[in-house]
């Protein structure tokens, strides 16, 4: 049995890890209140070192105007092994009416600005991080660009037929101003 | 040394002012090191061998906006970085010029989107727009050129 | 018009000591806008006197948003913006993105493609290697090289405008293969460079490797250990000059790598000058497999024949029903992949830049994530600055080879 399949059937036992046919390479579903665990498993025990990505996918249709479906998102963590040179991928799906999640941190130390990227892009919460704070945008920017109901910031571009109006709305800067 | 081999004794030699200052601010313009993005290592390309700024008057590049009077905004402007920019740009004393260098600068370039400023003109009044992505450095040295121009032709009266 | 950027002190008032709040320690802020911090990065830093005591990084003065305008592009013009990531790696950018595409699809690659992605792929990793060397020399103010660096970098560089007309943003490879073939002058030209290369690069070790301001400079400072490295997610030279020997080229090997033959060079050290020695034995290396790929370069098509992905040659489209209607649906509503997810890591100069692609059947990406090595770097910075002067956070920032359009995206 290689790694993978140890590690997969390990999971599934203690975890009640769920595989997701829709998901290619990473399709173990893990619930968020065993990922702190896994994580601690997969480091000490089978030799997992390295986290190497934590991210996060929204599902929600884009300009659907129903609810959004549950689970809303899914946080997709990324592990890698140097010894055994094997890659593992768990997904923890989050709501969207409580979108939390318990830190890594503590085990990978890396994941203290992965979660932050996280945070800041798609807002979700991780409890017991130690400084959750943004990160790529600025520090008083409202709303989570990466979740499918923010808007894109689209500015129409300017032709000859609209050049008067849009020049009218555009700010810009005239020489001399203090 | 080369003019009074080649005419002689000249004695006396007017200008108008308006001349030879525009001259001596055009041949003798510092930018200001403001690489964000691409662009800024095409700007470090045309500064280094093979398209040397130097000839143009450009030896160094200074870090402090105090000390420059040209200020190439080589890259992306992003909403996080424009107060940077404006702050940049006050900073910097009279009188003073800016290239837009690239598509970003100019008009946003292949990015629309939220996080970046279409255009760096909303932020600071921009005197050339250099296009390309990232421009070429004889494309850069063109609109250097292009501005040194502009500043020649500069009258009296709109004088900083 | 835009708001002053002022950060009161309780935001960030966890991250540094209590010295700092009552004023025994100075807070710095080393801006956005500074010679040497490669990009726009900005550090508070706590000094006391001139040792840091804790270095915070804010990054994203240059976040772009490519995440959430790629979900608004097709897959093709998706592509142009991978570009423009990391910018000192334009082609090696394009690289993870269509394998990834390619893994999807289930698309095969011809052996002449994935030979010349190689030596493209290494000659942009020469490049780069080529850049970091100068900019970091420049720092601790060895000007010269800095020159020589990016005349070597010209010679690279026009091999890229040979090939596809653009001198950084080429997007040359494209799902199934490449744009177009190679010319003539191709081979010629990059076996010229070859022969000059090997030279340059002892020129400059000799310049730098036992000279002993540089080695004042560099020797133990910015020291981490092996498991401290792994523990923050370092890849790359930064965790190979540490000891760890992993290079995803030979542990994840990808466009025909296993092919070549070619040595993972690691130091033990890991400070600047072990970090220095990987970079520059990374570049001997390179240059041995671009030999070994031009040797073995296979005649042939250069891109998939799959013409649900690829476009049917323009002689085609005037003899065959097929080939209009491929190129008519690939033109109007481009390709859709199967529903899916993968995570593809290929080896940039910086380290492990992985692609995580995520396909919900239509014809624009669900989720496209970049996994960027910088940005694990610029995590690593305060462990590796904790204690040093400032003026060796210079050379620190320097050894990391970073870049911030990489780890801001």
């Amino acid at each position: 049995m290689t790694t993978i399949d140890k590690v997969t059937a390990h999971l599934q036992e203690r975890f009640q890890a769920q595989p997701c046919d829709l998901c290619g390479d990473f399709s173990l579903l893990i619930g968020r209140e065993h990922i702190v665990e896994a994580a601690r498993l997969l480091r000490d025990e089978f030799g997992f070192d390295m986290l190497a990505d934590i991210t996060a996918s929204d599902y929600w249709p884009e300009g659907c105007s129903v609810p959004p479906i549950s689970p809303r998102f899914h946080v997709v963590y990324n592990f890698s092994s140097l010894e055994h040179i094997t890659r593992l991928g768990l997904r923890v799906p989050v709501n969207d009416d409580d979108p939390q999640v318990h830190t890594v941190e503590g085990v990978y130390a890396c994941a203290n600005w992965f979660e932050r990227e996280i945070w800041d892009m798609f807002g979700i919460r991780f409890e017991g991080h130690s400084d959750l704070r943004r990160l790529l945008m600025p520090r008083d920017w409202e709303g989570h660009p990466l979740r499918k109901d923010f808007p894109l910031g689209y500015e129409e571009p300017q032709f000859t037929f609209n050049f008067d109006d849009i020049a009218r709305r555009k700010p810009r800067a005239e020489k001399g101003q203090g | 040394m080369g003019v009074e081999q080649k005419l002689g004794n000249l004695g006396v030699v007017t200008f108008k002012l308006e001349q030879v200052v525009n001259w001596s601010r055009a041949n003798a313009m510092w930018p200001m090191l403001f690489g964000l993005a691409c662009c800024a290592v095409e700007m470090m390309a045309a500064q280094a061998s093979d398209y040397d700024l130097s000839r143009f008057g450009m030896e160094l590049m200074r870090a402090s906006p105090r000390q420059s009077d040209l200020m190439i905004v080589a890259g992306r402007v992003t909403r996080k970085m424009a107060p940077v920019v404006r702050q940049l740009y006050d900073q910097m004393p009279d009188p003073k010029w800016v290239i837009a260098m690239g598509d970003c600068a100019s008009c946003g370039g292949v990015f629309n989107n939220y996080a970046i400023v279409q255009g760096v003109d909303e932020v600071v009044p921009v005197d050339v727009y250099v296009a390309g992505c990232p421009p070429r450095p004889e494309a850069l040295i063109h609109g250097i050129i292009t501005l040194h121009e502009k500043v020649r032709g500069e009258k009296l009266k709109d004088w900083a | 018009m835009f708001p002053s950027y002022e950060v009161p002190l309780d935001e960030f008032r966890h991250l540094v000591s209590e010295r700092a709040v009552t004023g025994e320690t100075v807070l710095l802020n080393m801006g956005p806008q500074h010679p040497s911090t490669h990009g726009v990065l900005r550090l508070l830093l706590e000094l006391d006197g001139e040792t840091v005591i804790n270095c915070i990084p804010d990054i994203g003065f240059l976040h772009t948003g490519v995440e959430k305008n790629m979900e608004s592009k097709r897959y093709e013009q998706a592509e142009v913006m991978t570009d423009r990531l990391d910018y000192m790696n334009t082609i090696g950018n394009n690289l993870p993105y269509c394998l990834a595409i390619e893994k999807l699809g289930e698309l095969d690659v011809p052996p002449r493609a994935q030979a010349i992605r190689v030596i493209l792929v290494e000659l942009q990793r020469l490049s780069s290697h080529l850049v970091w060397l100068g900019t970091h020399a420049l720092d601790l103010a060895a000007m010269s090289v800095f020159l020589y660096c990016f005349r070597e970098r010209e010679m690279i560089i026009d091999i890229m405008e040979m090939c596809s007309g653009q001198r950084m943003m080429t997007t040359f490879f494209r799902p199934g293969g490449l744009w177009r073939d190679v010319p003539d002058e191709f081979e010629i030209s990059v076996r010229r460079f070859l022969r000059y290369l090997p030279g340059r690069i002892s020129q400059y070790e000799s310049m730098l490797t036992k000279n002993p301001i540089f080695l004042d400079r560099t020797k133990n400072i910015g020291v981490i250990s092996g498991e401290d490295a792994i523990r923050w997610g370092l890849t790359g030279p930064a965790l190979r000059g540490s000891g760890p020997k992993y290079d995803i080229r030979k542990a994840y090997p990808y466009s025909g790598y296993e092919q070549y033959e070619f040595e993972v060079p690691t130091a033990s050290e890991g400070d600047v000058y072990a970090r220095y020695q990987v970079h520059m034995a990374e570049m001997h290396q390179s240059i041995r497999i671009i030999q070994q790929a031009l040797d073995k370069l296979p005649i042939g098509p250069v891109r998939s024949n799959n013409r649900k992905f690829v476009p049917p040659p323009r002689a085609e489209i005037g003899v065959s029903m097929e080939a209009l209607i491929h190129h008519f649906k690939l033109w109007t509503e481009g390709f859709s992949l199967p529903k899916g997810a993968t995570y593809l890591p290929v080896e940039s100069p910086r380290g492990e830049l992985g692609v995580y692609l995520e396909s919900n059947g239509s014809n624009k990406p669900q989720r496209v994530h970049y996994r960027a090595p910088s940005f694990a770097a610029i995590q690593a910075l305060p462990i590796l600055a904790k204690g040093h002067q400032v003026a060796d956070l210079i050379a620190i920032i320097g050894s990391i080879d970073i870049v911030l359009g990489d780890s801001d995206r």
